[in-house]
């Protein structure tokens, strides 16, 4: 089988990547895309932990949940990207510096 | 042999993993990144049912593929000018993030190999859903009610956001 370890290396990779996309992307709705790769991430560290420590399924509810509040995050996030198009006609977070004192 | 072909598999599938969550980062193409996305969370589908989380594989493809990425395609067509085909997304700040991520990575994986999990492999756990569901009204019914409200929440915050201002 899979050892945990190989598990927990891809998981690391991914929320690297994802920590990349978030830094660097200029677009808002890429930049949620990274996000999203961080919470996958982040759940697969939940469900190989659920299955690997014996009988803990609270790991597999935990990642139900976290799915449950990415998709909040998702809907949250693109209205603002949406009010945020409707004032500079663009998503690029480099150049929404209004409130920059 | 049959766990040989197994593992080939967990590891093809984790390349095709990395190589979109890659592309979604470096990608030049917006939409090409959706479809990436696409790529990256049916593969991590497939390490739940490594991992024997049926019901969460289920719902990694419902919700994720079905909900919140179509969510994503219509943030990227929304926001950008139909006739500007090319939907491009520059990046900014490339070494310092380059950095910070390898920094992370490396922090992680220094982690990872310093730690003795002493992790055994619980064996297949079978079927989940029933167990998932008696929990989430048992163990983890508070988390579940503060779930629904905060569904419920974003929901109406969302509609909010998006209205129009004065169009009552």
């Amino acid at each position: 089988m899979i050892p945990l370890e190989h598990y927990l290396y891809i998981s690391a990779a991914l929320f690297s990547l994802g920590v990349f996309g978030v830094l660097t992307r200029r677009n808002a709705v890429n930049v949620l895309m990274s996000i999203e790769l961080i919470f996958n991430s982040a759940n697969i560290n939940l469900v190989a932990f659920s299955r690997f420590v014996e009988g803990a399924l609270g790991g597999q509810v935990f990642a139900l949940l976290v799915i449950v509040i990415a998709a909040c995050e998702a809907a949250v996030a693109l209205a603002i990207v949406m009010s945020l198009y409707r004032v500079m006609k663009n998503v690029n977070l480099d150049e929404a510096a209004e409130l920059k004192g | 042999m049959e766990s040989m072909g197994s593992a080939a598999i967990f590891y093809a599938t984790a390349a095709v993993v990395l190589g979109s969550a890659l592309y979604v980062v470096v990608g030049r193409n917006l939409v090409h990144s959706a479809f990436a996305l696409v790529a990256a969370f049916f593969g991590v589908a497939v390490f739940y049912v490594y991992l024997g989380a049926d019901f969460l594989a289920g719902a990694q493809v419902l919700i994720y593929v079905g909900g919140i990425l179509t969510l994503l395609l219509f943030g990227v067509m929304l926001t950008n000018r139909i006739y500007n085909l090319n939907l491009r997304s520059g990046a900014i700040q490339v070494v310092p993030g380059a950095l910070s991520a390898g920094l992370v990575f490396a922090l992680l994986v220094w982690i990872i190999q310093s730690v003795d999990w002493g992790a055994m492999d619980s064996g297949d756990p079978g079927p989940t859903s029933e167990s998932i569901g008696r929990l989430l009204v048992g163990d983890y019914l508070l988390p579940f009610e503060i779930a629904s409200v905060l569904l419920l929440i974003a929901l109406m915050g969302a509609a909010m956001l998006v209205r129009r201002r004065g169009s009552s």
